[in-house]
């Protein structure tokens, strides 16, 4: 795609003109994980926590008590147990059960102000509102509107930032989450010129969308430190320095639009599923038993999209961070005679991979599995050794395990392969309970 | 994957299986004329057929705010809501009057009647064994949610 193609579409209709600028609203959560984990315990308000990542390793989401206290974003747990003791920091293993469950919610509603719209990640999405924001009044009473329904209807808190480009949409965002003054809604557009340049001028240059820590540096030494001034380079001169994706980000931030959003997110072209070892691993079986809760898993997601693989890939490596190991690491890929859905030819294909690779005498810290060569179920040419009797028999089987282990909770239903111990399975020691979406794990009212 | 030869059957393996004219069936024909068979013999029901009954079209009316709580004691007996019962909480509706609410006290879930009238604001027990939670001068109430539904499952038999 070309640069400063204008977004802007002919939009028929009274009192609009022909050449409507773009509008982007970016709606972002604040402190995502915190606020799912608040909804459910109204105890936690004002307590300052964190949610920590995989394996409770590092802080993932802080409350803004905890932000103030200075932590910041990937901070290892161990490393702030004495500020926790101090300040009676809260930490969270991560739920991503609620948190999905949460942020598909938040979703349905934003589907309903503009269908014109792209999830960007678990608690962020850009909507066009250009056509719609005149229903409510004005683009800020449009965004005040967001902001309370999804406070109301899901209990979550979110701002709400609104420019002629996405670039702009995020830094609205990101000024509307810093300063009060904004009540969770900033339209940039609604400043004055002058405001907005001011505003620019305050606000470092790396927290512009694709900025990131290198091109900082090197953007500060031709003196460009804030948004402001990158907003006034010269496009030619930072295409020539950083290349098109930063001439982009240039000419966005000068309001010409140059990214569109993306459509609905296509079905996956791969599944991945992997871990870090909760305790180092060093014999087959316990890969084994890993391998094949993972292969489960992505079956799983896999059938639900409906889909079929047809190779998987299998890897191991041991732990990159403790040099004085012995280091090893490799992936491979097994083909499948016939794409198939079957968790049990997966797991079947993927340990047969694992044999290949396993070297004995190394600790290993992770290991994962990739579904690839997706295709959709049913539209697949028929070949040779096609069986359509097995097939619609493993259909149906594979149904009733998705359903009974929706129903009673994951694994209640598992491969015999991926064993009943899993030594080796993620730490996560202080998981809040799957509030949304589990009979047994409902919250309780008196 | 082409598939060129015909396939050749010792057997057939559907006995219903319609001839095609002067040639062997492919493997993967099967399907294609096994659906135009049922093609041509529309069911007189079909017009008529109904998706069943669902209990989430039921019970859920805004998907997206809409929550599970589980009855803890015996504080809304009188609205027979007992011990274990599953409620189902709405929080896209503005708290009436009379409804059923969930709501946070002390940091706590308590589901009780939202009496709201003249000033007034309590939340009310239907069990005489509890008293009413009164809300005084600018003490605010924080409902959470509005019980829109209650389900419950009897004990498995056998």
């Amino acid at each position: 795609m070309g640069c400063c193609c204008r977004g802007g579409q002919a939009i028929p209709g009274p009192g609009l003109a022909v050449t409507d600028v773009p509008q982007f609203a970016l709606v972002d959560v604040n402190n995502f994980y915190v606020s799912c984990e608040r909804v459910f315990q109204p105890r936690l308000e004002d307590v300052p926590m964190v949610v920590l990542s995989n394996n409770d390793g590092c802080a993932v989401a802080r409350s803004n008590e905890v932000k103030a206290l200075g932590v910041k974003m990937g901070t290892p747990w161990f490393k702030m147990k004495d500020l926790a003791r101090q300040h009676g920091i809260l930490a969270f293993s991560s739920n991503y059960t609620l948190y999905g469950d949460m942020s598909n919610r938040v979703v349905s509603i934003l589907r309903d102000f503009s269908p014109d719209m792209e999830v960007y990640s678990i608690d962020e999405s850009f909507l066009r509102i250009e056509a719609v924001a005149h229903l409510y009044g004005s683009i800020l009473a449009m965004g005040q509107q967001i902001r309370g329904r999804i406070r109301q209807w899901t209990g979550l808190p979110v701002c709400v930032g609104v420019g002629p480009t996405k670039t702009l949409s995020k830094l609205a965002n990101h000024m509307a989450k810093k300063n009060p003054v904004f009540d969770g809604v900033c339209d940039l557009y609604a400043l004055s010129r002058t405001e907005r340049g001011q505003w620019m001028s305050q606000i470092e240059v790396g927290e512009v969308w694709g900025v990131g820590r290198r091109i900082n540096q090197r953007l500060a030494a031709m003196g460009i430190e804030t948004v402001l001034d990158l907003r006034n380079a010269s496009p030619k001169t930072i295409r020539t320095q950083f290349g098109v994706v930063m001439e982009r980000t240039c000419e966005e931030l000068r309001g010409n639009s140059c990214l569109e959003l993306e459509d609905v997110a296509p079905p996956k072209k791969q599944i991945m599923s992997s871990r870090s070892f909760g305790a180092a691993v060093e014999c087959i079986e316990e890969l084994q038993e890993s391998v094949a809760t993972y292969v489960e898993r992505a079956a799983e997601k896999l059938r639900r999209q409906g889909s079929e693989a047809g190779a998987v890939y299998v890897f191991v490596e041991t732990n990159r961070f403790k040099a004085h190991e012995p280091q090893y690491s490799r992936g491979l890929t097994t083909p499948l005679p016939v794409p198939s859905d079957d968790t049990r030819i997966l797991i079947q294909a993927a340990l047969r991979g694992l044999k290949t690779i396993f070297r004995s005498d190394y600790r290993y810290k992770k290991a994962g599995i990739m579904l690839t060569l997706l295709s959709d179920k049913g539209t697949r040419q028929a070949t040779l050794f096609d069986e359509p009797e097995k097939t619609a028999r493993s259909t149906r089987l594979m149904a009733a395990v998705d359903a009974a282990n929706r129903e009673f909770g994951r694994s209640t239903l598992h491969s015999a392969a991926t064993g009943s111990t899993q030594r080796w399975a993620m730490r996560s020691e202080n998981r809040s309970p799957c509030y949304t979406t589990r009979w047994d794990e409902l919250p309780g009212v008196k | 994957m082409k598939i060129s030869d015909p396939i050749k059957f010792t057997q057939p393996t559907l006995t219903q299986a319609p001839e095609v004219p002067g040639q062997v069936p492919l493997a993967f024909e099967f399907k294609l004329l096994k659906h135009r068979l049922s093609a041509g013999f529309p069911s007189p029901a079909a017009d008529y057929a109904e998706d069943g009954l669902d209990l989430n079209d039921y019970l859920v009316r805004h998907k997206a705010a809409t929550f599970m709580f589980t009855v803890k004691g015996d504080s809304m007996i009188g609205a027979s809501i007992e011990e274990g019962d599953k409620v189902v909480v709405d929080r896209s509706l503005r708290p009436r009057h009379n409804d059923i609410v969930v709501a946070v006290v002390d940091a706590e879930y308590t589901i009780k009647r939202l009496y709201k009238h003249r000033g007034q604001v309590e939340l009310r027990p239907e069990n005489p064994n509890y008293q009413p939670t009164v809300f005084k001068d600018g003490a605010e109430l924080e409902v959470w949610g509005v019980v829109v539904g209650v389900v419950r499952r009897y004990p498995a038999r056998g």
